[in-house]
């Protein structure tokens, strides 16, 4: 679905280039995550992936960039949007300011790619109630918190239904329940819709939990490209200044303290993480 | 140092932010207020440096009232990092931005510079002095939104989110900026929903919901009741859940902690 050969790209005015020779493939009604340290690309590739670049951002290209067989460098913003969705990092960026109500902006959209009225309002009532918004329809969109307005972001896209969905890390200002209700809402996507998700993100453990394959960035490179349990559990990842989860920590350090010998792999989740020291224990 | 005596607050549109919320905060606490998204954290923040003043009830600050203070007053008391930097900045480089703080609050300009200079260093900003803020990743910018309260050297510092959007490198300049702030004795109040980041550095928990206090714990019973925490939105930190699924019954804050607790446990299950 996703598919990107020898990819480059460098900001006007930059030495180095942003993202520098990426290849992958991320197939259709997959989940994938994309970790990295902060400067390592993350956002760059998130725009690039809706074809932000190099439509709205210019810079060099160099290389191939498909989404739903779509060459992004050749197509338009107009044409991706019914196809590929994009949720910025800072919801500020993402909400119009052209809309009184919440309401209001998630109907933008579609109002934009034509959809008919009432289809409209149907599609805006679901996804207001899947979004956890359904009692804030008629807030302004400068009257929420942090944390609504970033559920508010992913609602004006997702009311659009896209093949494709590039969040860059979504939920940031969200408490871990409203994190959790996010994944849960995405985990469905994926399995009834065949979306195809990747998602930028600092949250290990969700990773862990929900996504197929985590591709790891590093100054525009990549670095990893594999199942979360092998990826984020791998010394490297703390190195490049990813923070691995407390469980990967604590058997980490465990190790290195000669408390524990025997084991080779690292626990990833909760559960592996048990396993780890309740063995260990006997 | 902080106290709330009965306070209520309703925004204008009539939003309850905060009922009936009673609170007192000691010098050199280090405290994590904690709560789902619009539980009234923020609300209760701004209170502590007087951008907010109660409809109800009294805050003091070192046992005056906020309402008979201005905002610039409590400044010399209270720092607040707001949770999205665009908010608080403002300045053309981000050396005038941390500046800005200590020059009002009236250091002389050598001061000032000194405070600068340790905290761009704090950060790892000193290369980005004679930038402009928006040209700076949203997670220098975070960054720099902490260093430039930091500056002013408040005895009470309330960071909203600090580690948003951090990745490792950045949450470990963090940690040891809060560990200078903890042997100077400083009063330090997190908002987060990190709260792995939190139990490394807190002692003591404030969960929120609905607007006022449901809990003021330490870390030993402040996850023990699911029911709250759902309603809180929380879960309780990584480490503190693995050693409840080992059955170990103290709650670790740090790595440390936990595998001195599970030493001990593994010696009780093996003796």
């Amino acid at each position: 679905m996703i598919r990107l050969e020898r990819f480059s790209f460098t900001y006007p005015g930059e030495d180095q280039p942003a993202l520098s020779d990426l290849s992958f493939e991320v197939p259709a009604g997959q989940f994938y995550g994309l970790v990295g340290p902060n400067g390592a690309g993350k956002s760059t590739l998130c725009y690039a992936l809706a074809g932000m670049i190099p439509h709205y951002f210019k810079g060099t290209l160099s290389g191939s960039l498909t989404v739903a067989e779509i060459d992004i460098a050749q197509s338009s913003l107009g044409e991706l949007a019914g196809t590929i969705g994009l949720v910025f990092q800072n919801p500020f960026n993402q909400i119009s300011g052209s809309r009184f109500s919440v309401r209001g902006e998630v109907a933008l959209g579609l109002e934009n790619l034509g959809v008919p009225r009432d289809q409209i309002t149907d599609q805006v009532d679901e996804t207001l109630e899947q979004s956890g918004l359904a009692d804030l329809g008629e807030r302004s969109p400068f009257a929420l918190s942090g944390g609504q307005q970033q559920r508010l972001a992913i609602a004006s896209i997702l009311v659009m239904q896209p093949a494709v969905l590039i969040l860059d890390e979504p939920t940031s200002q969200l408490d871990p329940v409203g994190t959790s209700e996010v994944y849960a809402l995405l985990h469905q996507l994926v399995g009834q819709h065949e979306t195809t998700v990747l998602i930028a993100e600092h949250k290990l453990e969700r990773l862990a939990e929900f996504t197929d394959n985590v591709l790891v960035l590093n100054q525009g490179r990549l670095l990893a490209n594999g199942p979360p349990k092998t990826v984020l559990t791998d010394p490297l990842i703390e190195e490049i200044g990813v923070q691995p989860t407390r469980y990967t920590q604590a058997a980490r350090q465990a190790r290195a303290r000669g408390l524990i010998l025997k084991k080779d792999e690292f626990p990833l989740t909760l559960q592996d993480a048990q396993e780890f020291f309740d063995d260990a224990a006997v | 140092m902080l106290r709330f005596e009965s306070v209520h607050f309703t925004y204008p549109g009539g939003v309850e932010a905060l009922i009936d919320l009673s609170l007192s905060i000691e010098q050199g606490e280090r405290i994590a207020l904690v709560g789902e998204n619009g539980a009234g954290k923020s609300t209760l923040a701004k209170h502590m440096n007087g951008l907010l003043k109660p409809g109800r009830g009294r805050v003091l600050v070192n046992g005056e009232d906020t309402r008979r203070k201005t905002v610039a007053q409590l400044a010399h008391i209270v720092g607040y990092v707001f949770q999205n930097p665009d908010e608080q900045l403002f300045s053309n480089t981000v050396q005038d931005e941390v500046a800005f703080g200590p020059r009002n609050l009236g250091f002389s300009p050598q001061e000032v510079e000194e405070m600068v200079r340790s905290a761009l260093e704090a950060v790892g900003l000193q290369a980005a002095a004679s930038e402009h803020p928006y040209d700076l990743l949203p997670a220098q910018r975070k960054l720099l939104g902490i260093a430039s309260v930091y500056a002013m050297d408040t005895p009470v510092l309330v960071l909203d989110e600090p580690t948003m959007g951090l990745d490792l490198h950045g949450t470990r300049m963090v940690s040891s900026l809060l560990a200078d702030c903890f042997s100077a004795g400083k009063t330090v109040i997190l908002i987060s929903h990190d709260l792995d980041f939190c139990a490394e550095h807190v002692e003591r928990y404030i969960i929120m919901a609905d607007g006022a206090v449901q809990l003021d714990a330490g870390i030993d019973s402040a996850f023990d009741d699911p029911g709250l925490l759902e309603r809180a939105g929380l879960e309780p930190p990584q480490l503190a859940r693995l050693a409840r699924a080992l059955g170990i019954q103290e709650t670790p804050g740090t790595v440390v902690d936990f595998l001195a607790m599970w030493e001990k446990h593994r010696r009780r299950r093996s003796s």
